[in-house]
């Protein structure tokens, strides 16, 4: 389709602002820009239709399965999106009065106590704006405390090899050094590894639990236990909580801080990729290192972007915990754990899983024996899910399995989406036995065949340009 | 209600499936001591009319201004009926980052015009799919000017106190130094900045127009910094640049900024939008998702996320930053309100906003004891003095208008499109009523 710059047509314009009733102020020359920016020039009805075609060449979860593992696809309720778009809400100045901002702080204070209620934590921030801005923020908790405690030698945070990406970059972002250590083969933490990591140089642990091959580390106490021993504090990646909340909470694992994204767990839609909103929780003892905007708050403390974090997005969270209640959280949780184990199951015989047991939210399916077999990738079946109208699980991740797929049904498919979903699987596996070459090829009915991924990173076309 | 749709029955069937009696056998590998034995302490389920009414009633307790003269970072301009139509589409608001881009055409083909978009406000060669707002903009900046032997950021003291302190955090981070600028009649001082711009500086940055409002001389502050060899970054409105001088023009290497004014409501403060755009030197520096035009095996002109090898998930401690999630549907926003404003539209709002803006001030600066604070061109923003402050903004406020913000000296005021000369006047009727008591 063409690009918006294509369709635009000189001098056409919307009509959107009156006339300027006071005179207009000079802007001296040395100012001033010479040549317009070259944004395109449409009617309403032209841009309406633009982007009803790009709109068209989405899928969102409300247009079909999306079993990305470790992004908690859930749905996205329709009454969030109403209240955050409340006047009340929308039109409040990050800097206008305490007065007259009671409502954002309530707002605020309701989240931060459900939060902590539901991780065991006692001091939370929303002031980061994803995931990952939670993770800097979580482990500069950690950075300050060992700081003011004049603990300087402890450089170095601990990272199982199957954690996300996020997590050892993060950890350098902090000005850590990152120590991976080898995961035990069904990917939980080597207990001898990871004590062969901690030392006096230890500054924490980051950990994922339920962890990226979908399993709960049975031995997280002696796990954080080990780290406090040595003198570190304990992070947790709250990427998978979807599986446990109001079922064990990461601050009884003995966990000190934590992050949680509001966009996965509490059900805020992702946006094609953000905003999202991350909700950063602590042990009591650290709440004093917390992040705090200058201008809003005082200036003396951390502070990881601008105000108080993506407000609008914590609406949405907030009307989600309320509809859900102390019955819902639990609920829930359980029910993801059995969308993913009925979906294992109902595939496996076909896919086989990574590890045959039962798992939580979300599993790996290990493809390299049919690959082996068939010459038919993780890749090849993740392009033909496609033509189904499925999105695919997540690829290649985490690495410690070779041909992964993860999928995480989560708890808002029916019983019906997964059984139809296993049906597709058990289809492709037996076409790929069949007709490789085909798999090789797909999709064949999407928006577009497979994309020359190495032409654009070797010519890099990045923005479209005035013929 | 939990929104799970399968049946009591259903759940049975699948729980016989999987092999277990029940739930708690699902998590048979949680040790029993750390179960929760208890009901959590929240209140019990809502169902959607209770939720809608207790949300509410949190609106209900903020005040909602009918003016706004407050801006500060956060602007209040007129948002038009489709920047908020479109991107309330539900596949754009549901989908995830578009890894697979043979079902994410339109997200993909949406960013590559957004990031065009930027190139042509800023000037700039490459533009990334956003960052979380313009501070983490200015930070992330900064950490793609460093080098191993040029470690030490500068930033302007006329700049945002919460980018600066956003930076700081960062520098803090990496364990790298951060040195502020002094400010000199509302501006970066330049002197100072020539005796600050040691071998060891990476870049400087400096906000268009600053904190105070004033258009800072960028050309001379630009010819400076890479007289010493370093970076030069500008934080700008992306409103202004309807009629400023690009960054790239004024010499700026990274262009950045806070994208809110783009379309995005004020919302206490976010979701926002950071832009960060450079030129095609120093692209492979530039954090955060990319999206690239190439084509597909038939042939066809079509958009991937590229470049990835600078990465968190490719290059995990080695990567540029840790940046994943972005904020896409800001940036969709802004781009449907570029879209809608064209060149001609984006001209007439910034020249609107320095309208008003000087309207206000000479009607404000007409009263007794209201004084301009510092000399200079200025762009929608400017900082008066104001006798009895606090009784003149409760005054405004009685009368549903939210004033200029208190900073050291006076009162910061902001003035946009969006209000009327009536609007204007009746202000400044209320600050005149208050002073002449």
């Amino acid at each position: 389709m063409k690009l918006i710059f294509e369709k635009s047509v000189p001098g056409r314009h919307c009509d959107l602002l009156p006339q300027c009733d006071v005179e207009k102020a000079e802007l001296p020359e040395s100012f001033r820009r010479d040549t317009p920016p070259a944004l395109p020039e449409l009617s309403e009805v032209d841009l309406s239709r633009h982007y009803t075609e790009l709109n068209h060449r989405v899928h969102g979860v409300n247009c079909g399965f999306y079993p990305l593992g470790s992004c908690t696809m859930k749905y996205n309720p329709r009454i969030d999106e109403d209240l955050a778009a409340l006047p009340g809400f929308a039109g409040v100045h990050p800097l206008a009065g305490a007065e007259n901002v009671k409502g954002c702080r309530e707002v605020l204070d309701t989240a931060a106590k459900y939060l902590c209620e539901i991780t065991g934590m006692e001091g939370m921030t929303f002031q980061p704006a994803a995931g990952a801005h939670g993770e800097f923020t979580g482990v500069l908790l950690i950075k300050q405390y060992h700081r003011k405690r004049g603990d300087n030698a402890r450089r170095k945070i601990i990272v199982p090899d199957s954690a996300h990406g996020t997590n050892p970059a993060t950890a350098a972002m902090c000005g850590f050094e990152v120590v991976n250590i080898p995961s035990a083969p069904d990917g939980c933490v080597d207990l001898e590894a990871l004590k062969a990591g901690l030392g006096e140089d230890t500054a924490g642990l980051m950990l994922t639990n339920p962890n990226t091959v979908g399993l709960f580390d049975e031995n997280i106490l002696e796990i954080t236990r080990l780290v406090h021993e040595a003198g570190g504090l304990c992070y947790y990646d709250g990427a998978n909580l979807n599986a446990v909340m109001g079922v064990v909470r990461p601050g009884d694992m003995g966990f000190d801080c934590i992050h949680m994204n509001l966009h996965k767990t509490f059900a805020t839609p992702h946006g094609g990729g953000g905003p999202g909103a991350c909700a950063v929780g602590c042990k009591g003892f650290l709440k004093e290192f917390l992040p705090a905007s200058a201008l809003m708050d005082e200036p003396g403390h951390i502070q990881v972007r601008a105000f108080a974090g993506n407000f609008l997005v914590v609406v949405r969270a907030l009307s989600y915990l309320l509809t859900l209640g102390r019955e819902g959280i639990p609920e829930a949780a359980q029910n993801a754990v059995l969308n993913a184990n009925y979906l294992m199951r109902k595939i496996q015989g076909s896919f086989e899983p990574a590890f045959d047991r039962i798992c939580m939210h979300e599993f790996v399916l290990d493809l390299s024996g049919y690959k082996k077999e068939t010459g038919v990738s993780a890749l090849d079946v993740a392009k033909s899910l496609i033509d189904y109208g499925m999105h695919p699980p997540t690829m290649y991740f985490p690495m410690i399995v070779h041909e992964a797929l993860m999928l995480e049904p989560t708890e808002t498919e029916s019983k019906e989406t997964l059984d139809w979903a296993a049906q597709i699987f058990r289809e492709l596996y037996e076409l790929g036995k069949k007709d490789p070459e085909f798999m090789h090829n797909a999709p064949h009915l999407a928006q577009i065949a497979r994309p020359d991924e190495v032409r654009a990173a070797r010519q890099p076309v990045l923005r479209w340009q005035k013929p | 209600m939990s929104y799970v749709p399968s049946t009591p029955a259903q759940r049975q069937e699948m729980l016989r499936a999987v092999g277990v009696e029940d739930y708690r056998e699902l998590y048979r590998d949680v040790p029993e001591e750390m179960l929760l034995d208890r009901a959590l302490d929240l209140p019990s389920a809502m169902s959607e009319l209770e939720v809608s009414r207790a949300v509410s009633a949190m609106a209900a307790k903020n005040t909602q201004f009918s003016t706004i003269l407050r801006g500060a970072g956060a602007y209040d301009h007129y948002i038009p009926a489709v920047v908020k139509s479109i991107p309330a589409k539900e596949e754009f608001l549901t989908a995830y980052t578009p890894y697979q881009a043979e079902m994410s055409q339109g997200v993909l083909q949406s960013i590559f015009e957004y990031q065009t978009m930027i190139c042509e406000l800023t000037g700039m060669e490459v533009s990334n799919a956003s960052v979380y707002d313009g501070a983490t903009a200015a930070a992330e900046a900064a950490a793609m000017c460093r080098s191993r032997k040029r470690r030490v950021t500068l930033i302007s003291g006329a700049a945002h106190p919460d980018v600066i302190n956003t930076v700081r955090t960062y520098c803090y981070g990496t364990g790298d130094e951060l040195r502020v600028v002094p400010v000199k009649d509302g501006k970066t001082d330049m002197d100072a900045l020539r005796e600050m711009l040691t071998a060891d500086v990476a870049s400087f940055y400096v906000q268009q127009p600053n904190f105070f409002g004033l258009l800072e001389d960028a050309d001379a502050l630009g010819e400076a910094v890479h007289a010493a060899g370093a970076l030069f970054v500008m934080g700008c409105n992306p409103i202004s640049l309807g009629v400023l001088k690009t960054p790239r023009d004024c010499g700026a290497d990274v262009a950045v900024g806070e994208g809110q004014p783009l379309g995005l409501p004020l919302g206490f403060g976010g979701p926002y939008l950071g832009f960060m755009a450079t030129t095609m030197k120093n692209s492979r520096q530039l954090p955060g998702r990319i999206v690239g035009q190439t084509v597909d095996a038939k042939g066809e002109r079509c958009y991937v996320l590229t470049l990835q090898a600078r990465e968190q998930h490719i290059r995990r401690e080695k990567a540029s930053s840790n940046i994943c999630s972005n904020e896409a549907l800001c940036a969709l926003t802004a781009s449907v309100y570029l879209a809608c404003m064209g060149p001609a539209g984006l001209k007439e709002a910034a020249e609107q906003c320095m309208a008003k803006a000087h309207y206000l001030m000479r009607g404000l600066t007409a009263l007794e004891g209201v004084e301009l604070v510092y000399p200079g061109p200025f762009f929608h923003e400017f900082v008066t003095t104001l006798p009895r402050q606090e009784e003149v903004l409760s005054a405004l406020e009685a009368k549903g208008i939210l004033g200029g913000l208190p900073v050291e000296g006076g009162i910061l005021w902001c003035a946009t499109e969006k209000q009327s000369k009536a609007e204007l006047d009746q202000a400044i009727a209320v600050v005149k009523e208050v002073l002449a008591k």
